[in-house]
C-alpha cells in the first residue's frame, strides 16, 4: 500500500513540468499551497465576520446612536450613522454564517487537514490533488458569492444563521429574504460541495496513504481528529444541502416542504401541508454535528501542541481516541436539543436531553486528560501553548453551561437568550478560534519557513484571553435575566434597563479584543515576508512533518518517505538523550514501545 | 476625510508596535542564543506567573458577576406553579458547574504555573493510567445520571398537561409584529380557525370559522389576562413566520409555528399586584427607575422627552427572530383575581358581535 503510494508519488514528482506562477500559486494541486490558500481566505472572511460583530455590539451598547464607523461601512443602511434594524439582523446572520462555516470549518479544517494529513502520515500529497484544488476553488467561489450577497439592493440574508423558514422563504417577510437569501443558499450549496470533496479526500488519504509503519494507533491525535471530522462532515453536510435545495424549491418553484397556512401582508399564500419544524430537523441534523466539525480539529491540534510543549506524552492516548469516537457518534443523535420548544413532541425532548447530557462524559475525559498532560511537564510557554491552555480553559467554562442548555426543563427559560450566545461562543467559537491560533503559531514555520514573532504572540494571547472572558462571562448573566438574543435594541423593554450597563462593558471588551487582532494580522502577514528564518524542527517535535525539508517541495520528502517505528508521543522517554524521539527513529535494542 | 485619518492613525499604531517589538527583540537577542521565536526560560517564568494572574482574573470576574448580577429575578421569584421546580434544578446545576469550574480552572492554570519549563529539567514520562481514566469517566457518569433523572422528571411534569384540571384554554396568536389572545368564552372551547378564513374587511382577523358554533362566543384581545391559581393551557398559532411565546416570569416558552398548533400549560401563582410587592421586584424596579432618571437627564439636556417611570408588568415577548421589528413584539400580561378577571372579560366583545357586516 505504502510502496504503491511511494512509486506513484515519485512518478508524479518526476513528471512534473516547470511550474508557472499560475500552477504554483493559483491553481495549485500541492496540499501545502492549498492549505495556505485556505488559511488566507479564511483569515479575510474572519476579518469581515469580526468587524460585523463589533458593529452590532456597538449598536447593542449604544442603541440608535450615530456612529462614524456605521456611516463609513454601512452606507445607505445607516442613514446619518444610525444603524437600521434590517441591517442589524443581516449583520448578526452573516457574522454567524461566516464564522461558523467560512472561518471555523473551511479556515480551520481546510487549512490544517490539508497541511498536516500528508505531512504527518508520511504521504507525498493528498489522494487526489485535483479534487483538493477543486475543493479550495469551490470554497473560494462560495466566499465570493457570500460577500457579493452583502451588496444586494434589498440587503443580505437576515433570518439568522439558522435561516428558519418561513422567514427565510418569503421575500415579503423581510428584505433580506429576497435576492440576499438566494445568494446565501447558492453560496452554501457551493460551500457544501467544497466541504464534501475535501472530506472525501481526507478520509481516503488517511486510510490509504499512511507510510510504512504508521498504523492507526501510531497516528498523531491531529490526524485522528481530522479523520473523524471528515467522516462527520460526509454524513451530515448532505442533509443541509438537501434542506437548502428544498428551501430553494419552496422559494422559487412553489412547493410546500416547509410552509403551510400563511397569511402575510394581507393575502393568503397557496402553501399547504409543509412544516417549518421539518426544516429545523434537517438543519440541525447538520447544525449540531457542525459544532463538532468545528471543535474536533481544534481538539486535535491542541492535543498535539500540548504534548509537544509539555515535553510529555499526551495522557491517555487511547482514551483520547475513544472520546473522539464517542463524541462523533453522539453528535449525530443530539440535534433535537436545539428544538425543545419548537413544538416537537415532548417525549422526543426527553430522548434528546438524555443523549445530549451523555456528551459531557467524553468531553470531561478529554479535559482531564489535557490537564494531566501538563501535570509534571516541562512546559514551554510558546504562544501556541498559551492558546492551547486557553482552549482548555474556555472549553471547560463554555462546556459546563451545556449541562443547563441540554436539559430540556432548563432550556425552556434560557432558550434563545444571551445565555445561549455566551455558551456557544465560549465552547465552540472562542475555543475553536484558540485552537486555530494555536495551530497557526505552531505550524507557521512549517507553512512559511519563518517564525512568528513570539512577543507579539504573547500580547495577542493575553489581551484576547482577558477580552474573551470579559465579553462572554457576563453575557451568561444577562441571558439568565431573560434578555432575548437578536434584538436590535432593548430600549422597548424597561424591564431590561438594568442590563444596559452590562452590555456596554461587554462591548468595550469586544472592541479591545477585536482591535488587538490587528497585532496578530500584522505579525502574520509581516512574518510571512520578514519573519526570522526557522530551523527544521523548532519545537523539537516527534511528528513526521518536521523531518521534511523547510523549503517546500513537491512530494514533501526528497528521496524516500521516512518509515515510522513508534507512536508520536515519545517525549522525555527514559533511556534517550533527547527529550523527544521522532517517529522515524527505530526502537533501540531492548526498548519497548508502549502497548498501543 | 475621517476614513483617511483613521487609516493614518492605524498605520502609525502599526509602526509603533513594530518599533516596540524590535526593541524587545534586540534586548532579548543580546542575552540569549536560542532558536529565534521559541520560548526561553524567562518567557516560561513570565507567562507562568501571568497564568496565575489569569486564574485570579477568572475568579474575580466570576465573583463580580455573581455579586452584581447574580441576584437575578429569574433565579427566584417565579410566578407560576412549576417555576420553583425549574429554579431549583437551575440552582443545583449552577452549583455543580461552579464547583467543577473552580477546581478544573485551578488545576489547569496552577499546573501551567507550577510546571513552567526550565532548561535541564525533565518531564515525567506518564502516558497512561487506567485507574485515573476510570475515575474521571465514572464521576461524570454518576453526576450526569443524577442530573438527567432530575431534569427529565421536571420536564415531564411541566410538559404533561392534565386536561382533567379543567384548564382555561387561551389561544396565543402571533403575527409580525404583535400578539393577540383568544379566549374560548362561556364554553371555554376555541372555535375552529384557519388563516385562509381571515377576512380583514369583516374584522375576522384571526380567521375564525364563522359557521362554527364554538367560535361565536370567542373573545379576541390585545392584552392577556389570567386569573390567579387556575391552570391555563395555551394553544399557540402563527399566521406568517416562526415566533416564540416567551413568558420569562412564568418560566414558559413555546414556539408559534405556521401550519400547526403548539401548546404549553402553566398555573400562575402571583397576581401582578402581588408580584409588584415582592421585595426582589420592589428593589429591581427602584433600581431601574434610578437608571431611567439618570438617562432622562441626558435626554432632557438634548431637548428630548424624559423617560416614563417604569412599573412592573408581566410580559409575553417574542423570542424567535421574526423580522425587522422582532425587538418590539410584546404583549402585556395581567394576572388578577378571579373576580377582576371576570369583570374584565365582561367588557370584551364576543366574536359574533365584533364582526362588521
Amino acid at each position: 500500500m505504502s510502496a504503491h503510494a511511494d512509486t506513484h508519488a515519485h512518478d508524479d514528482h518526476g513528471h512534473h513540468h516547470k511550474e508557472t506562477f499560475v500552477t504554483k500559486y493559483i491553481f495549485s494541486q500541492d496540499h501545502k499551497m492549498i492549505a495556505k490558500q485556505y488559511l488566507i481566505t479564511g483569515t479575510i472572511m474572519g476579518v469581515i465576520g469580526v468587524i460585523m460583530s463589533l458593529m452590532f455590539r456597538m449598536q447593542i451598547a449604544w442603541p440608535e446612536e450615530p456612529n462614524l464607523l456605521f456611516e463609513a461601512l454601512l452606507g445607505k443602511w445607516a442613514p446619518d450613522g444610525v444603524m437600521d434594524a434590517d441591517i442589524y439582523l443581516a449583520l448578526v446572520t452573516i457574522h454567524g454564517t461566516i464564522m461558523v462555516f467560512f472561518v471555523l470549518t473551511a479556515g480551520l479544517s481546510g487549512t490544517f487537514s490539508n497541511l498536516l494529513i500528508p505531512l504527518q502520515i508520511g504521504a507525498r500529497d493528498m489522494a487526489s490533488g485535483f479534487l483538493n484544488m477543486v475543493s479550495y476553488w469551490l470554497f473560494f467561489l462560495s466566499s465570493v458569492v457570500m460577500v457579493i450577497s452583502l451588496f444586494v439592493e434589498a440587503g443580505p440574508a437576515a433570518a439568522g444563521w439558522t435561516i428558519y423558514p418561513p422567514l427565510s422563504a418569503l421575500p415579503m417577510a423581510q428584505g433580506g429574504s429576497g435576492m440576499g437569501m438566494t445568494l446565501w443558499l447558492v453560496s452554501m450549496a457551493i460551500f457544501i460541495a467544497s466541504s464534501l470533496l475535501g472530506s472525501l479526500n481526507y478520509i481516503v488519504t488517511v486510510i490509504n496513504l499512511r507510510t510504512k509503519g504508521m498504523s492507526m494507533t501510531r497516528l498523531p491525535l491531529t490526524i485522528w481528529a481530522f479523520f473523524i471530522t471528515a467522516i462527520i462532515g460526509v454524513v451530515s453536510f448532505p442533509v443541509l444541502l438537501s434542506a437548502a435545495l428544498l428551501l430553494i424549491m419552496d422559494r422559487s418553484f412553489g412547493t410546500s416542504f416547509f410552509l403551510s397556512d400563511i397569511f402575510i401582508q394581507g393575502e393568503v399564500l397557496h402553501y399547504q401541508g409543509g412544516s417549518p419544524v421539518l426544516f429545523e430537523h434537517l438543519f440541525w441534523f447538520l447544525g449540531h454535528p457542525e459544532v463538532y466539525i468545528v471543535i474536533l480539529p481544534a481538539m486535535g491540534l491542541v492535543s498535539e501542541i500540548m504534548a509537544t510543549n509539555s515535553r510529555k506524552p499526551i495522557f491517555g492516548y487511547r482514551a483520547m481516541i475513544a472520546s473522539i469516537l464517542a463524541i462523533a457518534f453522539l453528535s449525530t443523535i443530539v440535534w433535537g436539543h436545539h428544538m425543545f420548544v419548537s413544538g416537537m413532541n415532548p417525549f422526543l425532548g426527553s430522548v434528546f436531553t438524555f443523549t445530549t447530557l451523555l456528551i459531557a462524559i467524553p468531553s470531561a475525559v478529554k479535559a482531564f486528560n489535557w490537564i494531566t498532560t501538563i501535570w509534571k511537564g516541562n512546559l514551554q510557554m510558546n504562544p501556541a501553548m498559551l492558546f492551547s491552555i486557553g482552549f482548555v480553559s474556555t472549553f471547560i467554562t463554555g462546556g459546563l453551561t451545556g449541562i443547563i442548555l441540554g436539559d430540556s426543563a432548563l432550556d425552556i427559560n434560557v432558550h434563545d437568550t444571551y445565555f445561549v450566545v455566551a455558551h456557544f461562543h465560549l465552547v465552540m467559537g472562542i475555543s475553536a478560534l484558540y485552537g486555530m491560533f494555536a495551530g497557526i503559531y505552531h505550524w507557521f514555520p512549517k507553512m512559511f519557513g519563518r517564525m512568528l514573532n513570539k512577543n507579539l504572540g504573547y500580547i495577542h494571547f493575553w489581551v484576547t484571553a482577558v477580552c474573551a472572558y470579559g465579553v462572554f462571562f457576563p453575557m451568561h448573566f444577562i441571558g439568565m435575566a431573560g434578555l432575548p438574543r437578536r434584538y436590535y435594541t432593548n430600549s422597548n423593554f424597561p424591564l431590561f434597563d438594568d442590563l444596559a450597563n452590562v452590555n456596554v462593558i461587554i462591548t468595550i471588551f469586544a472592541l479591545i479584543g477585536g482591535v488587538v487582532q490587528i497585532v496578530y494580522l500584522y505579525n502574520f502577514f509581516g512574518s510571512i515576508f520578514f519573519g526570522k528564518k526557522t530551523v527544521q524542527n523548532p519545537w523539537r517535535s516527534t511528528t513526521l512533518e518536521w523531518t521534511a525539508p523547510i523549503k517546500h517541495i513537491h512530494g514533501n520528502w526528497e528521496g524516500e518517505i521516512p518509515h515510522v517505528h513508534r507512536w508520536s508521543y515519545d517525549y522525555s522517554k527514559p533511556g534517550h538523550d533527547d527529550d523527544f524521539v521522532p517517529q522515524n527513529i527505530p526502537l533501540k535494542d531492548g526498548e519497548e514501545e508502549l502497548q498501543h | 476625510m475621517t476614513t483617511l485619518l483613521t487609516i493614518i492613525v492605524l498605520v502609525f499604531i502599526l509602526i509603533a508596535i513594530w518599533q516596540m517589538v524590535k526593541i524587545f527583540d534586540l534586548a532579548q537577542a543580546r542575552t540569549e542564543n536560542t532558536t529565534p521565536g521559541v520560548a526561553t526560560d524567562k518567557d516560561n517564568i513570565v507567562n507562568g506567573y501571568i497564568m496565575m494572574g489569569f486564574l485570579a482574573f477568572i475568579y474575580i470576574i466570576t465573583i463580580v458577576c455573581c455579586v452584581k448580577w447574580g441576584d437575578l429575578p429569574l433565579l427566584s421569584n417565579s410566578a407560576s406553579e412549576h417555576g420553583p421546580t425549574i429554579d431549583n434544578l437551575m440552582i443545583v446545576s449552577l452549583v455543580i458547574i461552579f464547583i467543577v469550574q473552580t477546581i478544573t480552572q485551578f488545576l489547569l492554570h496552577y499546573f501551567a504555573f507550577k510546571y513552567k519549563g526550565e532548561k535541564g529539567k525533565t518531564a515525567l514520562f506518564f502516558a497512561d493510567n487506567n485507574k485515573l481514566e476510570a475515575i474521571w469517566t465514572i464521576i461524570p457518569v454518576i453526576v450526569l445520571a443524577g442530573l438527567i433523572i432530575y431534569g427529565l422528571n421536571t420536564w415531564i411534569n411541566i410538559m404533561g398537561v392534565d386536561e382533567s384540571d379543567d384548564p382555561l384554554v387561551v389561544e396565543l396568536y402571533a403575527q409580525q409584529f404583535n400578539w393577540k389572545a383568544r379566549y374560548g368564552g362561556a364554553d371555554n372551547t376555541l372555535g375552529k380557525a384557519n388563516v385562509r378564513l381571515i377576512d380583514i374587511d369583516r374584522a375576522n382577523i384571526l380567521g375564525l370559522d364563522e359557521s362554527d358554533p364554538n367560535a361565536q362566543d370567542d373573545i379576541i384581545t390585545t392584552e392577556l389576562h389570567l386569573p390567579v391559581g387556575r391552570p391555563v393551557l395555551f394553544k399557540m398559532r402563527s399566521q406568517d413566520v416562526l415566533h416564540s411565546a416567551y413568558m420569562p416570569h412564568f418560566r414558559a416558552q413555546m414556539n408559534c409555528v405556521p401550519g400547526m398548533i403548539t401548546q404549553f400549560g402553566f398555573t400562575p401563582t402571583k397576581t401582578t399586584a402581588e408580584m409588584r410587592q415582592t421585595p426582589e421586584m420592589v428593589e429591581k424596579v427602584a433600581n431601574i427607575n434610578r437608571i431611567r432618571v439618570e438617562n432622562s437627564k441626558a435626554l432632557v439636556a438634548k431637548g428630548e422627552e424624559a423617560l416614563d417611570r417604569y412599573e412592573f408588568d408581566y410580559l409575553l415577548i417574542c423570542n424567535k427572530i421574526c423580522g425587522k421589528s422582532h425587538y418590539n413584539m410584546q404583549m402585556k400580561i395581567v394576572v388578577e383575581t378571579q373576580e377582576e378577571y371576570e369583570a374584565w372579560l365582561k367588557e370584551q366583545k364576543e366574536f359574533k358581535n365584533s364582526l362588521i357586516n
